[in-house]
């Protein structure tokens, strides 16, 4: 049985010299409890679209993950201009990146994409300058497949940033 | 087939991360595009890019990727090749573009996924 985890790490906005670095360390964790390859893998994907998501539009915002016996949830929350049309921000090839970011080879239009393919329950929650909540749960066995909850929402939902952990 | 054997079969310069030349390519990849790569690289991939900034290795490493190729005479700056060192990934230059090469890795047998 899995011992519970709970570790939260600060994402600085435009900070492309650090950027991917906490979903490194939260890949890190999983493989050093030996957790299953297709999850782990799956997790960092779905970690790094939403830390870069939170370094390109974001404005500050913290990346939470929690290990449990049921899997693997990671919250992301910032404090930046908020997603103006979510269905839009879904659809694949749309950005609203800058050109200099693009020719990086981020801002591709296919981060949450890219989330949606490899999560097992994905909810995003958006207000025009109030930031984006994130929600991803990745379950151990097929067999649950239930609603989620996060421990970060109420935060952010009350423009409490700093987190709680 | 090693990361060393292909440098070495391909003329390819050392940029950074040699103490990964050890490191088994099972496959390739080519792109530009992060979320691209994320999407579709696999581990053990050799992963041709014009890319030279230091994400990519946050990329390599999350994606289990072998090492990495920087295409058309693209050089890595000083930060990438320090990340690169610390993570032990290989970056390896090509002065050419990525058909060529990948059309010749692909014939030395690195291919796994099927066609």
């Amino acid at each position: 049985m899995v011992s519970n985890i709970i570790k939260e790490f600060r994402i600085e906005a435009k900070d492309f010299i650090h950027a991917g670095e906490s979903s490194i360390e939260i890949r890190r964790i999983l493989k050093s409890m030996g957790l299953d390859a297709d999850i782990t893998q799956r997790v960092s994907i779905c970690a790094y679209e939403a830390e870069m998501n939170v370094v390109m539009h974001g404005g500050n915002g913290i990346i939470s993950m929690i290990l449990d016996e049921t899997g693997v949830i990671l919250e992301v929350m910032d404090k930046g201009p908020g997603i103006d049309d979510i269905n839009l921000a879904l659809t694949e090839g749309f950005t609203t990146a800058g050109e200099e970011v693009q020719q990086m080879g981020f801002g591709a239009g296919m981060g949450l994409p890219n989330i949606i393919r490899n999560a097992d329950y994905f909810k995003i929650y958006s207000e025009t300058a109030k930031g984006a909540y994130l929600i991803m749960c990745f379950w151990l066995t097929n067999t649950i497949r239930r609603e989620c909850s996060g421990r970060l929402f109420a935060a952010w939902n009350n423009n409490r940033h700093d987190g709680v952990g | 087939m090693k990361v060393r054997d292909i440098q070495s079969e391909f003329n390819l310069e050392i940029a950074a991360g040699s103490k990964g030349l050890d490191r088994e390519v099972t496959d390739g990849y080519c792109g530009d595009l992060l979320s691209d790569v994320m999407a579709n690289a696999g581990p053990g991939d050799i992963w041709l890019t014009m890319q030279s900034h230091q994400n990519i290795l946050a990329v390599a490493v999350l994606k289990e990727l072998a090492a990495i190729v920087l295409v058309n005479g693209h050089r890595p700056d000083e930060d990438t090749k320090a990340r690169a060192d610390k993570e032990g990934i290989p970056v390896l230059l090509s002065p050419g573009s990525s058909y060529p090469l990948a059309g010749r890795l692909f014939a030395a047998g690195i291919k796994k996924k099927q066609e």
